[in-house]
Protein backbone atom coordinates (compact mmCIF):
# COMPACT_ATOMS: atom_id res chain seq x y z
CA UNK A 1 0.00 0.00 0.00
CA UNK A 2 1.55 3.36 -0.52
CA UNK A 3 1.16 6.17 1.60
CA UNK A 4 1.60 9.72 0.25
CA UNK A 5 3.82 11.94 2.09
CA UNK A 6 5.05 14.79 0.04
CA UNK A 7 6.82 16.34 2.93
CA UNK A 8 10.14 18.23 2.07
CA UNK A 9 12.90 16.87 4.04
CA UNK A 10 14.31 19.48 5.37
CA UNK A 11 11.08 21.09 6.97
CA UNK A 12 12.15 21.22 10.74
CA UNK A 13 15.42 22.65 9.66
CA UNK A 14 13.19 25.38 7.48
CA UNK A 15 10.40 25.94 9.82
CA UNK A 16 13.52 26.59 12.64
CA UNK A 17 14.75 28.55 10.04
CA UNK A 18 11.94 31.16 9.56
CA UNK A 19 11.29 31.15 13.64
CA UNK A 20 15.18 32.75 13.82
CA UNK A 21 14.35 34.96 10.94
CA UNK A 22 11.03 35.99 12.18
CA UNK A 23 12.98 36.99 16.18
CA UNK A 24 16.16 38.39 14.45
CA UNK A 25 13.92 40.92 12.66
CA UNK A 26 12.38 41.59 15.27
CA UNK A 27 15.03 42.56 17.02
CA UNK A 28 16.11 44.36 13.84
CA UNK A 29 19.30 42.54 13.54
CA UNK A 30 21.29 41.76 10.08
CA UNK A 31 22.34 38.34 9.86
CA UNK A 32 25.03 37.75 7.52
CA UNK A 33 26.13 33.66 6.79
CA UNK A 34 29.94 33.78 6.12
CA UNK A 35 30.55 30.67 4.01
CA UNK A 36 33.74 29.45 2.68
CA UNK A 37 36.22 26.68 1.84
CA UNK A 38 38.50 25.47 4.86
CA UNK A 39 42.09 28.08 4.82
CA UNK A 40 40.34 30.94 2.48
CA UNK A 41 41.35 33.63 5.26
CA UNK A 42 37.38 34.11 6.35
CA UNK A 43 38.11 34.72 10.04
CA UNK A 44 41.37 37.07 9.08
CA UNK A 45 38.31 38.53 6.86
CA UNK A 46 36.03 38.84 9.49
CA UNK A 47 38.55 39.96 12.11
CA UNK A 48 38.83 42.88 10.11
CA UNK A 49 35.56 43.79 9.20
CA UNK A 50 35.08 43.90 12.82
CA UNK A 51 37.61 46.36 13.00
CA UNK A 52 36.29 48.84 10.52
CA UNK A 53 32.46 48.48 11.73
CA UNK A 54 32.80 48.90 15.36
CA UNK A 55 31.86 50.55 17.57
CA UNK A 56 29.25 52.29 14.59
CA UNK A 57 27.92 48.77 14.68
CA UNK A 58 27.05 46.74 17.60
CA UNK A 59 28.09 43.13 16.24
CA UNK A 60 28.40 39.48 17.50
CA UNK A 61 29.53 36.36 15.82
CA UNK A 62 28.75 33.03 16.16
CA UNK A 63 31.79 30.72 14.93
CA UNK A 64 30.93 27.22 13.38
CA UNK A 65 33.57 24.55 13.38
CA UNK A 66 34.09 20.91 13.89
CA UNK A 67 36.62 21.11 16.61
CA UNK A 68 38.24 23.56 18.48
CA UNK A 69 37.42 27.03 19.47
CA UNK A 70 40.65 29.04 17.62
CA UNK A 71 38.36 30.95 15.39
CA UNK A 72 36.02 31.88 18.46
CA UNK A 73 39.33 32.63 20.60
CA UNK A 74 40.85 35.05 17.68
CA UNK A 75 37.44 37.25 17.07
CA UNK A 76 36.79 37.97 20.87
CA UNK A 77 39.88 39.42 20.66
CA UNK A 78 38.31 41.94 18.84
CA UNK A 79 35.83 42.74 22.05
CA UNK A 80 32.77 41.43 20.54
CA UNK A 81 30.53 38.34 22.26
CA UNK A 82 31.45 35.22 20.36
CA UNK A 83 29.45 32.07 20.59
CA UNK A 84 31.46 29.40 20.13
CA UNK A 85 29.31 25.83 18.23
CA UNK A 86 31.45 22.99 17.71
CA UNK A 87 29.57 20.63 15.47
CA UNK A 88 30.91 17.44 16.82
CA UNK A 89 28.48 17.40 19.85
CA UNK A 90 25.97 16.99 16.52
CA UNK A 91 28.10 14.39 14.89
CA UNK A 92 31.00 15.95 13.56
CA UNK A 93 28.06 17.76 10.87
CA UNK A 94 29.48 19.50 8.23
CA UNK A 95 27.78 22.79 8.36
CA UNK A 96 25.01 24.96 11.08
CA UNK A 97 21.57 24.19 10.97
CA UNK A 98 19.02 26.50 12.24
CA UNK A 99 18.41 24.41 15.45
CA UNK A 100 21.92 25.46 16.21
CA UNK A 101 21.82 29.35 15.62
CA UNK A 102 19.07 29.34 17.58
CA UNK A 103 20.54 27.66 21.01
CA UNK A 104 23.82 30.26 20.25
CA UNK A 105 21.52 33.15 20.39
CA UNK A 106 20.01 32.60 23.01
CA UNK A 107 23.34 33.07 24.81
CA UNK A 108 23.74 36.46 22.97
CA UNK A 109 22.04 39.93 24.48
CA UNK A 110 20.11 40.79 21.02
CA UNK A 111 18.92 44.03 22.42
CA UNK A 112 22.29 44.79 22.15
CA UNK A 113 23.64 44.50 18.70
CA UNK A 114 22.67 45.15 15.19
CA UNK A 115 24.72 42.55 13.10
CA UNK A 116 25.01 38.94 13.59
CA UNK A 117 27.87 37.44 11.59
CA UNK A 118 27.99 33.80 11.53
CA UNK A 119 31.24 31.80 10.51
CA UNK A 120 30.09 28.82 8.58
CA UNK A 121 31.43 25.63 8.67
CA UNK A 122 34.42 25.67 5.96
CA UNK A 123 33.04 23.98 3.65
CA UNK A 124 31.24 25.05 0.20
CA UNK A 125 29.17 22.17 -0.06
CA UNK A 126 26.64 21.66 2.61
CA UNK A 127 26.04 24.93 4.28
CA UNK A 128 24.48 26.06 0.97
CA UNK A 129 21.89 23.69 1.72
CA UNK A 130 20.57 24.88 4.87
CA UNK A 131 18.79 27.89 6.03
CA UNK A 132 19.68 29.36 9.18
CA UNK A 133 17.37 32.46 9.26
CA UNK A 134 19.93 34.75 7.50
CA UNK A 135 19.29 37.80 5.78
CA UNK A 136 22.41 37.72 3.44
CA UNK A 137 24.72 35.02 2.44
CA UNK A 138 28.88 35.67 1.48
CA UNK A 139 31.28 33.06 0.08
CA UNK A 140 34.79 34.03 0.65
CA UNK A 141 36.68 32.30 -1.78
CA UNK A 142 40.94 32.98 -2.05
CA UNK A 143 43.32 33.28 -5.23
CA UNK A 144 45.31 29.94 -4.10
CA UNK A 145 42.12 27.94 -4.34
CA UNK A 146 41.18 27.14 -7.95
CA UNK A 147 39.75 29.31 -10.47
CA UNK A 148 37.32 26.89 -11.33
CA UNK A 149 35.45 26.86 -7.84
CA UNK A 150 32.69 28.27 -9.08
CA UNK A 151 31.64 25.48 -11.31
CA UNK A 152 32.53 22.67 -9.07
CA UNK A 153 30.55 24.55 -5.94
CA UNK A 154 27.36 25.92 -8.30
CA UNK A 155 25.29 25.66 -5.17
CA UNK A 156 27.20 28.38 -3.24
CA UNK A 157 28.17 30.24 -5.63
CA UNK A 158 24.10 30.87 -6.61
CA UNK A 159 22.54 30.98 -3.16
CA UNK A 160 25.50 33.52 -2.02
CA UNK A 161 24.52 37.69 -2.44
CA UNK A 162 27.87 38.48 -2.37
CA UNK A 163 31.49 37.10 -3.07
CA UNK A 164 34.91 38.17 -1.04
CA UNK A 165 37.73 37.14 -3.30
CA UNK A 166 41.04 37.12 -0.90
CA UNK A 167 44.65 36.92 -0.91
CA UNK A 168 44.76 39.20 -3.83
CA UNK A 169 48.32 40.66 -2.67
CA UNK A 170 49.89 37.22 -3.63
CA UNK A 171 48.47 37.69 -7.21
CA UNK A 172 51.99 38.47 -8.31
CA UNK A 173 53.33 35.01 -6.70
CA UNK A 174 50.93 33.21 -8.48
CA UNK A 175 49.75 31.21 -11.88
CA UNK A 176 46.11 32.35 -11.22
CA UNK A 177 43.88 34.11 -14.21
CA UNK A 178 41.46 36.33 -11.75
CA UNK A 179 39.43 37.51 -15.10
CA UNK A 180 38.98 33.50 -15.38
CA UNK A 181 37.60 33.57 -11.76
CA UNK A 182 35.23 36.59 -12.16
CA UNK A 183 34.05 35.14 -15.46
CA UNK A 184 32.69 31.82 -13.66
CA UNK A 185 31.26 33.09 -10.83
CA UNK A 186 29.05 35.79 -13.24
CA UNK A 187 27.82 32.75 -15.06
CA UNK A 188 26.76 31.01 -12.19
CA UNK A 189 25.27 34.28 -10.44
CA UNK A 190 24.94 37.04 -12.92
CA UNK A 191 25.46 40.41 -11.24
CA UNK A 192 26.49 39.51 -7.83
CA UNK A 193 29.10 41.97 -6.48
CA UNK A 194 32.67 40.90 -6.01
CA UNK A 195 34.57 42.34 -3.40
CA UNK A 196 38.42 41.83 -4.06
CA UNK A 197 40.67 42.45 -0.80
CA UNK A 198 43.66 41.29 1.25
CA UNK A 199 42.80 40.57 4.70
CA UNK A 200 46.45 40.40 5.88
CA UNK A 201 47.16 43.82 4.05
CA UNK A 202 44.21 45.43 4.93
CA UNK A 203 43.54 46.29 1.24
CA UNK A 204 40.40 46.68 -0.83
CA UNK A 205 37.76 46.76 2.17
CA UNK A 206 36.10 50.01 1.27
CA UNK A 207 33.48 48.81 -1.13
CA UNK A 208 32.57 45.86 1.05
CA UNK A 209 32.16 47.27 4.52
CA UNK A 210 30.05 50.16 2.59
CA UNK A 211 27.86 47.18 1.12
CA UNK A 212 28.18 45.62 4.18
CA UNK A 213 26.82 48.69 6.41
CA UNK A 214 23.99 49.87 4.01
CA UNK A 215 22.49 45.94 4.47
CA UNK A 216 22.66 46.45 8.28
CA UNK A 217 20.67 49.87 7.78
CA UNK A 218 17.97 49.09 5.69
CA UNK A 219 17.42 46.24 7.91
CA UNK A 220 16.57 48.70 10.79
CA UNK A 221 14.15 50.92 8.70
CA UNK A 222 12.41 47.77 7.67
CA UNK A 223 10.16 48.11 11.23
CA UNK B 1 28.58 15.42 3.36
CA UNK B 2 25.45 15.34 5.87
CA UNK B 3 23.94 12.53 4.12
CA UNK B 4 23.63 10.62 7.88
CA UNK B 5 21.63 13.69 9.24
CA UNK B 6 19.43 13.77 6.31
CA UNK B 7 19.17 9.66 6.15
CA UNK B 8 17.94 10.33 10.22
CA UNK B 9 14.89 12.60 9.02
CA UNK B 10 14.05 10.67 6.24
CA UNK B 11 13.34 7.29 8.70
CA UNK B 12 11.66 10.01 11.43
CA UNK B 13 9.11 11.17 8.69
CA UNK B 14 8.98 8.14 7.18
CA UNK B 15 7.81 6.45 10.22
CA UNK B 16 5.32 9.19 11.49
CA UNK B 17 3.84 8.77 8.10
CA UNK B 18 2.76 5.17 8.76
CA UNK B 19 -1.34 5.61 9.50
CA UNK B 20 -1.42 4.22 13.27
CA UNK B 21 -4.61 1.61 12.04
CA UNK B 22 -1.70 -0.19 10.60
CA UNK B 23 -0.93 -2.60 12.93
CA UNK B 24 3.23 -3.89 13.05
CA UNK B 25 3.45 -1.98 9.93
CA UNK B 26 6.26 -2.73 7.71
CA UNK B 27 7.45 0.15 5.17
CA UNK B 28 9.35 -1.11 1.69
CA UNK B 29 10.08 1.40 -0.37
CA UNK B 30 10.34 4.86 0.08
CA UNK B 31 10.47 6.83 -2.42
CA UNK B 32 12.62 10.36 -2.89
CA UNK B 33 12.98 13.04 -4.83
CA UNK B 34 16.13 14.41 -5.34
CA UNK B 35 17.18 17.64 -7.56
CA UNK B 36 20.93 17.64 -9.17
CA UNK B 37 21.13 20.85 -7.18
CA UNK B 38 20.73 19.47 -3.83
CA UNK B 39 24.49 18.04 -2.12
CA UNK B 40 23.42 14.58 -1.85
CA UNK B 41 25.47 11.36 -2.98
CA UNK B 42 22.85 8.73 -3.61
CA UNK B 43 25.00 6.11 -3.18
CA UNK B 44 25.74 7.58 0.92
CA UNK B 45 21.99 8.51 1.45
CA UNK B 46 21.49 4.76 0.97
CA UNK B 47 24.01 3.62 2.63
CA UNK B 48 23.31 5.75 6.20
CA UNK B 49 20.03 4.74 5.72
CA UNK B 50 20.69 1.62 6.10
CA UNK B 51 22.05 1.97 9.00
CA UNK B 52 20.24 4.37 10.84
CA UNK B 53 16.91 2.20 9.37
CA UNK B 54 18.23 -0.99 11.85
CA UNK B 55 15.57 -2.12 13.77
CA UNK B 56 12.57 0.28 13.07
CA UNK B 57 9.79 -0.40 10.53
CA UNK B 58 12.04 0.58 7.89
CA UNK B 59 14.73 -1.64 8.15
CA UNK B 60 15.34 -3.45 5.05
CA UNK B 61 13.50 -1.10 2.99
CA UNK B 62 14.54 0.65 -0.46
CA UNK B 63 14.98 4.00 -0.83
CA UNK B 64 13.63 4.39 -4.16
CA UNK B 65 15.56 7.88 -5.67
CA UNK B 66 14.11 9.93 -8.51
CA UNK B 67 16.72 12.48 -9.61
CA UNK B 68 15.51 15.89 -10.34
CA UNK B 69 17.10 17.87 -13.35
CA UNK B 70 17.44 21.35 -12.86
CA UNK B 71 15.06 23.47 -14.79
CA UNK B 72 15.55 27.19 -15.35
CA UNK B 73 13.04 30.04 -16.19
CA UNK B 74 14.55 33.62 -17.34
CA UNK B 75 12.32 36.62 -16.11
CA UNK B 76 12.94 38.46 -18.81
CA UNK B 77 12.04 36.66 -21.95
CA UNK B 78 10.13 33.83 -20.28
CA UNK B 79 12.22 30.79 -21.66
CA UNK B 80 12.47 27.92 -20.00
CA UNK B 81 14.95 25.05 -20.55
CA UNK B 82 16.64 22.34 -19.11
CA UNK B 83 20.85 23.13 -17.59
CA UNK B 84 23.01 20.19 -17.92
CA UNK B 85 26.24 22.78 -16.55
CA UNK B 86 26.21 25.49 -14.13
CA UNK B 87 25.55 28.26 -16.81
CA UNK B 88 22.70 30.36 -15.19
CA UNK B 89 22.75 32.92 -18.20
CA UNK B 90 19.38 33.07 -20.64
CA UNK B 91 20.07 30.96 -23.77
CA UNK B 92 18.13 33.18 -25.77
CA UNK B 93 18.50 37.39 -24.60
CA UNK B 94 21.53 36.19 -22.56
CA UNK B 95 19.55 38.08 -19.46
CA UNK B 96 21.02 37.00 -16.06
CA UNK B 97 18.00 36.64 -14.48
CA UNK B 98 16.88 33.48 -13.93
CA UNK B 99 15.04 31.95 -11.51
CA UNK B 100 15.05 28.01 -10.40
CA UNK B 101 12.15 26.02 -10.75
CA UNK B 102 13.46 22.49 -10.31
CA UNK B 103 16.79 20.93 -9.48
CA UNK B 104 16.37 21.80 -5.52
CA UNK B 105 14.11 19.24 -4.16
CA UNK B 106 14.99 16.86 -1.26
CA UNK B 107 11.71 15.41 -0.57
CA UNK B 108 9.39 12.47 0.29
CA UNK B 109 7.09 11.97 -1.76
CA UNK B 110 5.34 8.45 -0.09
CA UNK B 111 5.81 5.18 1.45
CA UNK B 112 4.81 1.86 0.64
CA UNK B 113 3.70 -0.36 3.68
CA UNK B 114 3.15 -3.53 4.14
CA UNK B 115 0.99 -4.85 7.27
CA UNK B 116 2.34 -7.87 8.87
Amino acid sequence: MEIKVVRRVLDVNEKMAQQNRSLFTEKEIFVLNVMSSPGSGKTTMLERTLSYVLPEIRSAVIAGDICTSNDADRLARTGVPVEQVNTDEFGGDCHLAAHVIEKAASNIDLDDIDLLIVENVGNLVCPAEFDIGEDARVVVLSVTEGEDKPLKYPLMFRECNAAILNKIDLLPYLEYNKNSTLKNIQQINPGMPVFEISATKNTGFDPWIEWLKNKVKSKQKKL
Amino acid sequence: MHEMGIAMEIVEIAISSIPDNIKNACVERVNLKVGKLSAIVPESLRFCFDIVSKDTPLAGAKLNIENIPVVVRCRECDLKWTIDSPVFKCKKCKSGLIDIISGRELDITSIEVVEE
